[in-house]
């Protein structure tokens, strides 16, 4: 099965770059870790909650807002995406990362289509 | 029922499959006997079934391929094509429960998600039974038993016995859904006495599976010692109308010998291993009660040292209500009192009826009438349960009468 990984923490401050170094040779570590394994499908870091715009359509009109789609202490600030046999080893992972020490990790389990070929138009149809 | 379950992942296909294996078993056993392992029969020709479902179904090829390459794996009870009247060997679906335990018990399910999934599954309660026994609407807990389920599928969460180095986390799990199960029982708040007895029951019942087979975990030996070690004293903590009677009060004959006997013996197996724990320490309090010939003969000052050992595991201020009982019973009641008193601060149990009652108690016994009065009062307005309003206006009573004795002393 693949898991989403999404990590979720207080946006980094601007004034540490040393804390900020530290962190990234942390998670360089964790990358490695899955990567070796061979387990990691996709991970990326994101920029800031504040570089972040939200976009809905109502009515045909595109409206388009400065920040976050929800405004909150701790927001998304980064996702791997890894293959596990089952949630217990997905945990696993999730607890390697370093932001699952100050935030948390979210592990969302991403739907396979393939296995489940009859349910695909629904549920393509209903998201 | 819990073997099909790991091996097809999904609840709803192995109850169906079980279904149709009992009928299947109904139309064959009259006519070619009953097979010499009913159980292993029961397995085989319910994955059959299930096999058969997939197969037509292809939108679960997926699981196919995990049923065949399970197949290869223990082929002796497994293997599609094996007559199911040979199959003798039951250890798999002992284990297969074990399996199921920890699933149910899953830290990524709710707890009140577990405690139902467990009674269901592995239980022998209905959905409406436990709906009863837990005092939720039947539509309630039938939806979180299929929310449970889809996440088990949904999700991916595994039908296997923790590895070593996750069992300690995950069995503290397990244990701590048993416990709930039993002390839901036990602790007569409310419902139905029968129901109340079969919670009691599944919670022992699944204790021992637990136990028997995790024998190296001493906390798991523990809990089933301290169920066993309660549940001895039950005939004798209801007096007539479901009266509420005080261990200090209970007629120590009615107890369970056998059970107590059993529980005393599991708490020496468990201490043996030498790694501590809180159902270690939780059992071995119940086993100094259980083995004293009266309350005043209670090895209290043990108790205080147990319950202090415990409030490390458990610092709860409920823990530190129960040592300030055994405090007052070793020491005398103005220690216990002062120990209370200091209970009030941090206000978790400000609204604790058994804090304000323990009090009352402690306050009666030194005498102090009215303020015993005030205590107990206070306690009535803070509990709806039958019983213990009965108990406690018995008390309010008992104390007037003492004061006025007091002061018209004739």
């Amino acid at each position: 099965m693949q898991y989403a990984l999404l990590i979720y923490g207080q946006d980094p401050a601007d004034d540490d770059p040393d804390a900020g170094m530290a962190e990234i040779a942390e998670y360089d570590r964790f990358t490695g870790h899955v990567r070796d394994r061979g387990v990691l499908r996709a991970g990326e870091a994101l920029h800031p909650s504040t570089m972040a715009t939200t976009v809905r359509v109502r009515d045909g009109q595109t409206l388009t807002t400065d920040g976050p789609f929800a405004e909150t202490k701790e927001v998304l600030g980064g996702f791997y995406i890894v293959e596990a046999a089952d949630l217990d080893e997905a945990i696993t992972y999730a607890a390697m990362i370093p932001g699952a020490r100050n935030g948390a990790v979210e592990i969302r389990p991403i739907v396979d289509f393939s296995a489940m070929p009859g349910a695909m138009a629904d549920a393509s149809g209903a998201s | 029922m819990a073997t099909l379950i790991r091996v097809l992942g999904d609840f709803d296909l192995a109850e169906e499959a079980v279904q149709e294996a009992f009928i299947a078993a109904l139309e064959t056993w009259p006519t070619r006997g009953v097979p010499a392992n009913p159980a292993a029969w029961i397995t085989t020709t319910a994955r059959n079934h299930a096999i058969d479902r997939l197969r037509r179904q292809r939108v679960l090829r997926a699981k196919t391929e995990a049923l065949t390459r399970d197949a290869t794996i223990d082929g002796d009870l497994t293997t599609t094509d094996v007559d199911p009247f040979e199959g003798d060997d039951t250890m798999p679906i002992i284990d297969d429960r074990l399996r199921l335990i920890f699933t149910c018990c899953h830290p990524a399910l709710a707890l009140d998600a577990r405690v139902a999934l467990t009674l269901r599954t592995l239980g022998g309660l209905t959905t409406p039974e436990i709906a009863r026994a837990f005092l939720v609407p039947e539509s309630t807990l039938a939806q979180r038993l299929v929310r449970a389920k889809r996440k088990i599928r949904d999700a991916g969460i595994p039908y296997r016995v923790p590895p070593i180095e996750l069992l300690p986390e995950r069995l503290g799990g397990v244990l701590q859904v048993l416990y709930l199960v039993f002390n839901e029982g036990y602790a007569a708040s409310s419902g139905e006495a029968l129901i109340r007895r079969d919670l009691c029951a599944e919670a022992i019942r699944l204790g021992r599976v637990v136990a028997g087979l995790l024998p190296d975990e001493p906390e798991a030996t523990a809990l089933l010692a301290l169920m066993l070690l309660h549940d001895a004293r039950r005939a004798a903590r209801e007096g007539p109308g479901g009266a509420l009677i005080l261990l200090a009060d209970q007629d120590r004959s009615l107890w369970d010998a056998e059970r107590i006997a059993e529980g005393l013996a599991l708490v020496d197996v468990a201490v043996a291993a030498r790694r501590p724990g809180q159902y270690q320490l939780q059992a071995a309090i119940a086993a100094l009660h259980d083995a004293a010939p009266t309350s005043e003969a209670t090895d209290w000052h043990e108790i205080v040292g147990l319950y202090r050992a415990l409030l490390v595991y458990l610092p709860t201020p409920i823990v530190e209500l129960n040592l300030a009982v055994a405090v007052a019973m070793a020491d005398g009641p103005a220690f216990g009192l002062a120990m209370m008193d200091g209970l009030f601060d941090d206000g978790a149990l400000a609204a604790y009826p058994y804090l304000h009652a323990g009090r009352a108690d402690l306050l009666r016994r030194l005498g102090r009438w009215s303020e015993a009065i005030t205590a107990y009062q206070r306690a009535l307005e803070l509990t709806d349960n039958g019983p213990e309003r009965t108990f406690l206006e018995g008390r309010v009573e008992e104390v007037y009468v003492a004061a006025s004795r007091e002061s018209r002393p004739d």
